[in-house]
């Protein structure tokens, strides 16, 4: 019905002719903007209204409790529910290893949480469909239990910089009674605060995405990002590890390249790559932990994230 | 009164010292008010998610940038 709309507007009340070049970049782009926008609102408002149901100060609480493995497992499903900011990672490091919580489970949390950020899910929904926000999510939480467990019997606790003092006895997190009214009105504030963020990267992606899919010839992408080029894989994780705040944007882009050819490991890679390990983040960490342990870290992630693809590509 | 805001600099965390700054204004109480950066000082408190607004010790909020009439509220309600 959308596309619909949109036909009538560029074709008849604009006037410009079927079938050509810059009618149709000019009918993708409104087409997608305007749905990316839409669906973006609507998933990002219900993902963070039900977010403000979980605390990370409860999931301490409750995985305080656990041992190593099941608390791997579990660290990276609470990483789905949680909210995460950036710059939030230091406190999170820290608080949980004071409620000594083993240092793999905090890994694992902490690749899990921005792998499965609110974005990333809402524009895959968006993009995607289900099915793949569902495999996303699920080679995600593999990339970060297996992750979390491979850094945990490393023994890397000396490359920890500030001496953290244990919780002495129960932890216990504080219940912060909020009313249904002010979670509704938290949520929206949150989601406006994103978009105002991301729009003009998702009308920069979709804008390229549109000039791609108008201009490019499928035969360019199929030949760098097929099945032909082995090296797509590790090319695009490499590619995605700079990018963090773009990932609004480098999306768009994806789906356009991914319908001219780019297989789809190699495009779960790229997106996992983004917004699993950010620069700013490991700035960040460097405050907490050795460059050592920063690199073990983006090592183990990276080279996860190229084994789901590679793997990815040879099921498809 | 003490009011603190537990923040390690980011853009939120300067945000709420703003916004608690004006909601002291506007109630009418006299309050001193103190931005803590030091994270140890930070986890002392037992938040995790910045930033956080710890009133006479005792944490109000925290991984939320509130708006300065909710401030108010709860300088009232303290």
């Amino acid at each position: 019905m959308w596309q619909e709309s949109v036909n009538v507007l560029v074709y008849e009340w604009l006037k410009m002719p079927h079938g050509e070049k810059l009618s149709d970049a000019l009918n993708f782009f409104i087409y997608d903007t305007v749905k990316i926008l839409f669906l973006l609102t609507v998933i990002i408002y219900a993902v963070t209204l039900l977010r403000s149901y979980f605390s990370t100060e409860k999931v301490r609480e409750y995985l305080s409790k656990k041992h190593e493995y099941t608390g791997n497992v579990l660290a990276a499903l609470f990483g789905i529910i949680t909210p995460f900011c950036s710059c939030s990672a230091i406190p999170l490091f820290l608080g949980f290893l004071q409620a000594r919580i083993p240092l793999g489970v905090t890994f694992s949390y902490l690749i899990s949480a921005p792998l499965n950020n609110e974005i990333a899910i809402a524009m895959l929904l968006t993009m995607f469909g289900w099915k793949v926000a569902v495999l996303y999510i699920g080679f995600g939480l593999l990339v970060a239990i297996i992750g979390g467990i491979i850094i945990g019997r490393l023994g890397l606790e000396s490359e920890i910089l500030i001496e953290v003092k244990p919780i002495e006895g129960e932890i216990r997190a504080e219940n912060q009674v909020i009313v249904f009214k002010t979670r509704l009105k938290d949520a929206w504030d949150y989601t406006f605060d994103i978009l105002h963020k991301i729009w003009l990267y998702v009308l920069i992606g979709v804008g390229a995405g549109a000039f791609i899919h108008g201009y490019v010839p499928t035969e360019f992408i199929t030949s760098i990002a097929g099945g032909d080029n082995p090296f797509a894989v590790p090319l695009a994780t490499l590619l995605g590890v700079p990018m963090y705040s773009n990932a609004a944007g480098v999306m768009p882009l994806i789906e356009v390249l991914t319908s001219k050819g780019m297989l789809m490991g190699t495009a779960l890679s790229f997106m996992m790559a983004i917004t699993a390990l950010s620069l700013p983040e490991a700035m960040i960490l460097k405050r907490v932990m050795s460059l050592k342990l920063i690199a073990i870290f983006f090592g183990t992630v990276t080279l996860g994230i190229m084994g789901v693809g590679y793997l990815f590509n040879a099921i498809l | 009164m003490k009011i603190e805001i537990l923040g390690t600099g980011c853009s939120k965390c300067k945000a709420l010292e703003e916004a608690t700054k004006q909601a002291v204004a506007q109630s009418g109480k006299f309050a001193q008010i103190e931005k803590v950066e030091d994270i140890m000082k930070i986890m002392e408190y037992n938040v995790m998610s910045t930033p956080g607004l710890v009133i006479d010790g005792k944490v109000v909020s925290t991984g939320k940038l509130l708006s300065v009439a909710e401030i108010v509220d709860l300088i009232k309600a303290h």
